[in-house]
């Protein structure tokens, strides 16, 4: 509480020091830097991987003709096919899921006012997964081959498991208006075990064919990545990206608090429906196609803030941008380190993801008094 | 204080209920523009329900809230915010915002151009431009309760461009301000009343209340227990009735203080 007295006299000092233009500035270029970023992992991913394509020949199959050399012409053919039906599909998969995982985990970390929450974590993706292998299980054995269920209606049986987990754990963890911390993550991991038991039931039940469907979900892939399923949540990941001013101013005043965000004039009821569903559809989009992948959610969010603030304006937009620059990048390294196995990509998040997420903790330990 | 026109804010015979428990029993007050009304009373009175019945956060189980005469359940949050402003007791903060992120906030839908003169003026008013890019969480409580006052008067003045005054209500604002800001934050609520919003306080300090309000109401049980000048209201009877302390008021310039030496001796075991 020192040196009050002066601090009304240095307001031109401080002006000339921190222009206050500086930040939104610095808005623009941030969202422009990770956009480059994006085009470069994409660009790297696509040259990488069981058949490797060197940036030339990659030129040559977008009709650039830099350095045709003996056999163009049957190296064109495969490296055209490759691309096309393989690679391209998969790269634009993972950078959209990457997008929405890291957009729904900052979304549902101003909702529940809580750098920590993640869908994965607290049992909102386990939802989605257990739904979908309901839809695996049942629609097979229970009723007469309802072949549609497992492709067209997946994603939409992932986004009702993911939304009725969310809503439950936000009814569990919140009271008059205050969210309580701890209650919200035991109570996450309370729904994850549920849903994780509903799981285990229906690996008890399932046929072979049923069992590797499943354990896809369970460890997440997305070595299954063709055009229709990049279709499917293309929509989903679209209108996310569109909805996000609906909330983002939302979003800054919930952080004061319910009771001011309405003083402020949010309309906090909606805030909080619209959020939902937007964390319930991105999250059940991801899931429906790749399964379960943790901690995407937590990292990339927790990354920026450090860099360019909490504001969920630029923190949105910015977050969809390195998500998919962090999942293209986990992606690859999916596809390289086992060659020509594949790693689970769930598993390779888990294995980054975890030990920040107690770094994080660790970290809040300190910082919080109490 | 012209009370003869309009109330800006009024209460009419409001009552909350929760569970059995009555925390407001039929109490109507009015408030006039222009005027600062300070809300006292012992702990449990209802100062903070009917603080939150006013600015629409808590439900009346009977009678209604009327702002510039129309019912306060009829704003939507967003229009509400153009006429009223709350500034609570204690804010948390949950991510790293900086003291100028934190007073734009109080913008509503305007872009940062459109509000920077209003926000520098708010910075400026509560002292703060040195902490403009200091993250909340860095600053003392008194530090962040100016910020948040500073968010809640950037938030008045625009509503004001756009619908002239209108209300600003402050719960316990000062309890964690230092003597100087705890003056420094009333003076800016008086200002704000003189330029024709109508101001309501609940303030603990009957001193620091019959300094910056008009009017006084004290509340006892949930019942209105009076409602008038603050000067002519604060006695050395009220206090013993409502607060249960013996206390001796002494005048200074015609206005009460309290003194609580002659609060009741602790007695020695018989």
């Amino acid at each position: 509480m020192a040196s009050r007295v002066a601090i009304g006299r240095l307001p031109e000092l401080s002006t000339i020091v921190m222009p206050p233009k500086a930040r939104r500035l610095s808005g623009a270029i941030v969202i422009a830097l990770l956009l480059c970023g994006v085009l470069a992992a994409a660009l790297l991913a696509t040259t990488i991987g069981a058949a490797g394509i060197p940036l030339p020949r990659l030129a040559a199959v977008f009709g650039l003709n830099i350095a045709a050399g003996g056999d163009a012409a049957g190296m064109l053919a495969r490296d055209t096919l490759v691309l096309w039906s393989i690679r391209i599909p998969r790269i634009s998969l993972a950078a959209m899921i990457g997008a929405l995982l890291a957009v729904s985990g900052a979304i549902m970390q101003g909702l529940f006012r809580n750098p920590l929450a993640d869908p994965a974590l607290v049992g909102v993706s386990s939802g989605g997964a257990f739904a979908a292998a309901s839809a695996i299980v049942l629609s097979d054995s229970a009723w007469v081959h309802l072949q549609f269920l497992q492709t067209r209606l997946l994603p939409v049986f992932a986004f009702i498991g993911s939304l009725l987990t969310t809503v439950i754990l936000y009814k569990i963890a919140s009271r008059s208006g205050r969210t309580s911390v701890a209650l919200f993550l035991l109570a996450g991991l309370a729904i994850a075990a549920l849903a994780n038991a509903g799981i285990g039931l229906l690996v008890f039940v399932a046929d072979d064919r049923q069992l590797r469907d499943i354990t896809f979900w369970l460890l997440g892939s997305l070595s299954g990545a063709t055009w229709p399923k990049v279709a499917s949540i293309a929509p989903v990941a679209a209108v996310a990206l569109l909805a996000i001013p609906l909330v983002a101013r939302g979003l800054d005043l919930l952080s004061l608090g319910e009771a001011e965000a309405f003083h402020s004039g949010v309309n906090v009821e909606r805030l909080k429906r619209i959020s939902i569903l937007m964390v319930s559809a991105m999250t059940g989009a991801a899931v429906s196609v790749c399964g379960v992948v943790g901690f995407v959610g937590i990292v990339v969010p927790h990354l920026l803030r450090l860099v360019i603030g909490p504001g969920h304006k630029l923190l949105l937009p910015a977050s969809a941008c390195l998500g998919a620059i962090l999942m293209i990048g986990a992606d690859t390294l999916a596809r390289v380190l086992a060659a020509p196995a594949e790693v689970p990509i769930g598993i390779l998040t888990a294995a980054i993801g975890a030990p920040f997420f107690l770094y994080m903790l660790l970290r809040q330990r300190n910082l919080v008094p109490q | 204080m012209t009370p003869g026109h309009d109330p800006m804010l009024e209460a009419a015979a409001v009552s909350v209920r929760i569970g059995r428990a009555t925390l407001l029993d039929r109490v109507t007050v009015a408030v006039h523009g222009g005027e600062t009304v300070a809300i006292a009373g012992p702990n449990g009175a209802g100062k903070s329900t009917l603080l939150r019945a006013l600015s629409g956060d808590q439900y009346c189980s009977e009678g209604g809230i009327y702002l510039k005469g129309r019912a306060l359940a009829s704003f939507a949050p967003r229009d509400l915010a153009r006429h009223r402003a709350v500034l609570s007791q204690h804010v948390n903060v949950s991510f790293p915002f900086t003291v100028e992120d934190i007073v734009m906030m109080g913008a509503g839908e305007r872009t940062r151009d459109a509000a920077q003169a209003l926000a520098d003026a708010a910075i400026d008013e509560l002292d703060l431009n040195a902490l403009r890019r200091r993250e909340l969480p860095t600053l003392s409580g008194g530090e962040q309760q100016r910020a948040h006052f500073a968010r809640v008067l950037l938030q008045l003045s625009c509503g004001e461009q756009e619908h002239g005054p209108g209300v600003l209500l402050l719960d316990e604002p000062t309890s964690s301000l230092d003597l100087r800001h705890q003056i420094g934050l009333l003076e800016i609520a008086r200002r704000r009343a003189r330029s024709g919003f109508a101001v309501v306080a609940v303030l603990h300090d009957l001193n620091l209340a019959v300094r910056f309000a008009d009017r006084i109401i004290v509340l006892s049980g949930g019942r209105l227990y009076a409602d008038g000048k603050t000067g002519e209201t604060i006695t050395a009877d009220l206090i013993k009735n409502v607060f249960k302390v013996e206390t001796a008021v002494g005048y200074d310039d015609g206005r009460p203080y309290v003194l609580p030496q002659r609060m009741q001796p602790i007695r020695p075991h018989a």
